[in-house]
Formats: C-alpha cells, structure tokens, sequence
C-alpha cells in the first residue's frame, strides 16, 4: 500500500482547505434538520403514548398498527414518498418539508414506543392521585405522569435520539443538501476522498459524546438493577 | 381521490413492475439474512472476547464498538463504494453495503451481549469456577446461555432497526428493492412501484415487528 497515496486521497489538507465552506454549510443544514426534527418527532410520540395511556381499545389497536407499519418501513422508503409522492400529488411542498414529515413520522413511532413504556412503569396511584385534585386527563399526563416516565427511560430516549441525528444523513439520497450531500458534491470538485473522510470526523465529534454518554447510562440502568 | 388511487395504487403499473420488484426483493432478502447471521455471530465474539478483559483488545473493542455507534451508516456505505477506490480497493457495492452494516449490527450487539454478560450474577461465575471448569467453559456454558435470554427483546429491535438499513444500498448501485422501485418509478413516472416495494419490506418486517413485541413481554429484562 502506497502512504502517500492514502495520504493523498483521504487525509488532503489542501482540499479541505478548498471545500470546507461547503461542509459548514452542510453542517449547518444537518444541525437545522436536527433541531426541528427531534422536538417534532418527540412531541409526536409523547402525544401517542399519552391517548394510548387512555386505554379507548379501537384507539390503541389503530395506534399499535400506525407505529408497528412504520416500524416496519425504511425510512429512505417513507423519505422517497413524501420528497417525490407529495409532488406527484399536486401539493407544493419544499423538499425540507418533505424531509421533515417523513422523519417526524418515522421517529414518531419510535419515541411513541419508548415513552409508552415509561409510561406503564409510572405505578397508577400517580395518576389517580393528580386526577382526584382536580387535574384533567391531559393536564395529569403533562404535570405529573410524563415527567417522572420521560425519566425512567432517558436512556432509550437519548439512544433514539442518536439514532434519529444519524439517520438525517439519509436526506442527502433526496438532494437536500446537509452534510453527507455536501461532503459527496467537495468530492466531485477535488477528486479524492477527503471531504468524506472529513464528513465522518464531523459527525464523529458531535455523536461520539453521545455515544459515550450512552455508554455510562446504559450501565447505571444495569447496576441498579 | 381518484388521483390518489391513480398515483400511489395504479394496478396496470403494478403488474408491469412487479416481476422486477420480486427480483429485487430477492436481494433485498439476501443482504438481510447475511448482515443478520455475520453481524450477530461477530458481535458475540467480540462480547465473549471482552470477557477475559485483556486490555489492549478492551480498548480495540470499545473503540471500533463506538465508532460504529456514532456514524451513520450511510456515511460508511459511502466511505466504502465512492472512497476505497482511491487506495485502490474497489469492492461491489453488494459485498460494501454487507460488511458496513454487519459491523454495525455487530457494535450494537456487543453492547448488547455484553450488557447480558455482565448482568449474569457473581455468584454464578464462582460456582461453575468452583466445580472446576475453566474461565471459557464457565462462559460458554452458564453465563452465555444465561446472559443470552435477557439480550433478546434488545436485540430483536436493534436488528430490526439495522436490517431496514439494506434500503441504503440503493445508493451504491446494488439492485435491491427499492432501486428497482425508483427505476421503475422513473420510467412509469407513476409512484405504485414504490408502493410495490413499501409492500415487500412489510411482508419482511411486519411480522418481525409483531414477533418482537411478543418476545419483549415473553423475554422482558427482569430475573
């Protein structure tokens, strides 16, 4: 193997020189997708956990057939519909919309499962308690049963959250251009392989923390149990 | 309405693609069952590796167990078809989209294996130690089998999640599924190829899904 050429290829300073306007902007599209997604995709989910918790039986089968459908689909799949089915459609939607619905649906599912279970590990009494001073269903749920499930499963939350940040990269297949669509277009300008490499250190610095933080979580659930 | 039927269900554009999207469904299958069987035996290695906690091989683990956590596997998939060839290294984006998410699959495994294994308790390693099996006897026989039983509802939702992943390969010119859906999609500039495909990963992961739902109360984390 020939170091210079690897060098060359893959760890080219002059070419991250050359493009790295075009990565921060990148970088700053994946960091917007982010921040609208992840609210979104929680608040979704949290809101299905909570009618799910009101235990209506036609209603939760519905809700368990939704999540268990998009389980069940790709989200690049989901992405394709709604980028180039919308469209089709005749509804005039900007391709972050588009992105954005997808995701928001997809993650929904996910963050709906997880606060479903922390949901049921909230023994009753809590509920029954908030509801006998006067508090509404709604208004139990958000002041005082939510909080101590959201809690309860911070791990799997943080876990999804990680999960939902990596999976935006999938928007670059619809030309939106975060990240990974700008590392591939600083590809085609300099020839060679570093502005990927580039791509994979960016994320690395903003999910390994994450991940290590993860880590230290998922063992604390571990050893109190 | 009609337009909807029309652009998302159009029966004639259905059947004209549907021989193509079985080919890829084929493939589809194919990279799944592979990532699934290489995935999980190498993240029980690593697991079992990390048992004997020899540091240098800890440190190796924990680090290629990170990075395979933080990145998106997009990203690698894309590092592996468009960057390897500048070292010279071409693989078929088949055999890339296979070992990137197998290694993967095979990071959250371990974290997951390994969490079993360590949940196993004391007392069960000094038993088996005391009736004279050897530190690998004691994991392969009673902590493994043990440890494995409560890695289950977890790991039945990490694959899931990883093996819906092989729609990605799309992007490194494999012809699974959903490529065929988007060349067919192309051609009959009609949505209902995709809705075929949508239909092929239901049929392969719908009941995966339900299954886990029965494995998470049958096999829930608790002793």
């Amino acid at each position: 193997m020939d170091w210079e050429v690897i060098r060359f290829s893959f760890f080219n300073l002059d070419s991250i020189a050359q493009v790295y306007p075009l990565l921060l902007k990148g970088w700053w599209m994946t960091i917007k997708l982010c921040v609208a997604v992840v609210p979104l995709g929680f608040a979704l989910g949290a809101m299905i956990a909570t009618v799910h918790s009101f235990k209506i039986r036609w209603v939760n089968w519905l809700l368990i057939a939704l999540v268990d459908f998009f389980r069940s689909i790709p989200p690049l799949v989901l992405l394709i519909y709604t980028v180039y089915g919308l469209p089709l459609l005749g509804f005039d939607v900007p391709a972050f919309g588009a992105v954005l619905v997808a995701f928001t649906i997809n993650s929904a599912a996910y963050y709906g499962e997880i606060v479903r279970a922390g949901i049921e590990s909230i023994p009753a009494g809590q509920l029954e308690a908030a509801r006998s001073t006067g508090l509404g269903r709604w208004q139990a749920m958000m002041h005082v049963v939510l909080p101590q499930a959201v809690r309860n499963v911070a791990p799997d939350l943080t876990s999804n959250t990680l999960e939902l940040i990596k999976a935006t990269s999938i928007a670059s297949v619809v030309a939106l251009p975060e990240l990974l669509r700008m590392g591939r277009v600083a590809q085609g300008l300099v020839y060679n392989a570093t502005p990927l490499i580039a791509v994979a250190v960016i994320y690395l610095l903003m999910l390994w923390p994450l991940v290590r933080l993860l880590s230290r979580l998922e063992r604390r659930v571990l050893a109190a149990r | 309405m009609d337009a909807f039927i029309d652009q998302f269900f159009n029966l004639d554009v259905m059947i004209k693609y549907l021989p193509d999207v079985i080919g890829g469904f084929w493939i589809t299958l194919a990279l799944a069952l592979s990532v699934i069987a290489t995935g999980l035996i190498l993240g029980l290695l690593l697991a079992c590796l990390r048992a004997f906690q020899w540091r240098v091989i800890n440190l190796g683990i924990v680090l290629f167990v990170d990075l395979f956590r933080a990145l998106p596997p997009l990203v690698l998939l894309i590092i592996g078809y468009f960057g390897l060839p500048y070292a010279g290294l071409a693989l078929s984006g088949f055999t890339i989209s296979w070992l990137c998410l197998s290694f993967v699959l095979a990071a959250f495994a371990e974290e997951i294996f390994w969490a079993g294994i360590t949940s196993v308790q004391k007392g069960q390693w000094e038993a088996s130690r005391s009736t004279g099996l050897s530190f690998g006897e004691t994991l392969i026989y009673v902590v493994i089998p043990q440890a494995l039983r409560m890695t289950i509802p977890p790991l039945t939702n990490r694959t899931i999640a990883i093996t819906k992943n092989t729609a990605l390969a799309s992007v490194v010119a494999v012809q699974e599924m959903l490529t065929v859906a988007q060349t067919s999609l192309a051609y009959a500039a009609n949505t209902s190829p995709l809705t075929l495909a949508a239909i092929g990963y239901l049929l392969v992961f719908f009941p995966l899904v339900i299954l886990s739902r029965w494995v998470e109360t049958r096999f829930a984390w608790k002793r």
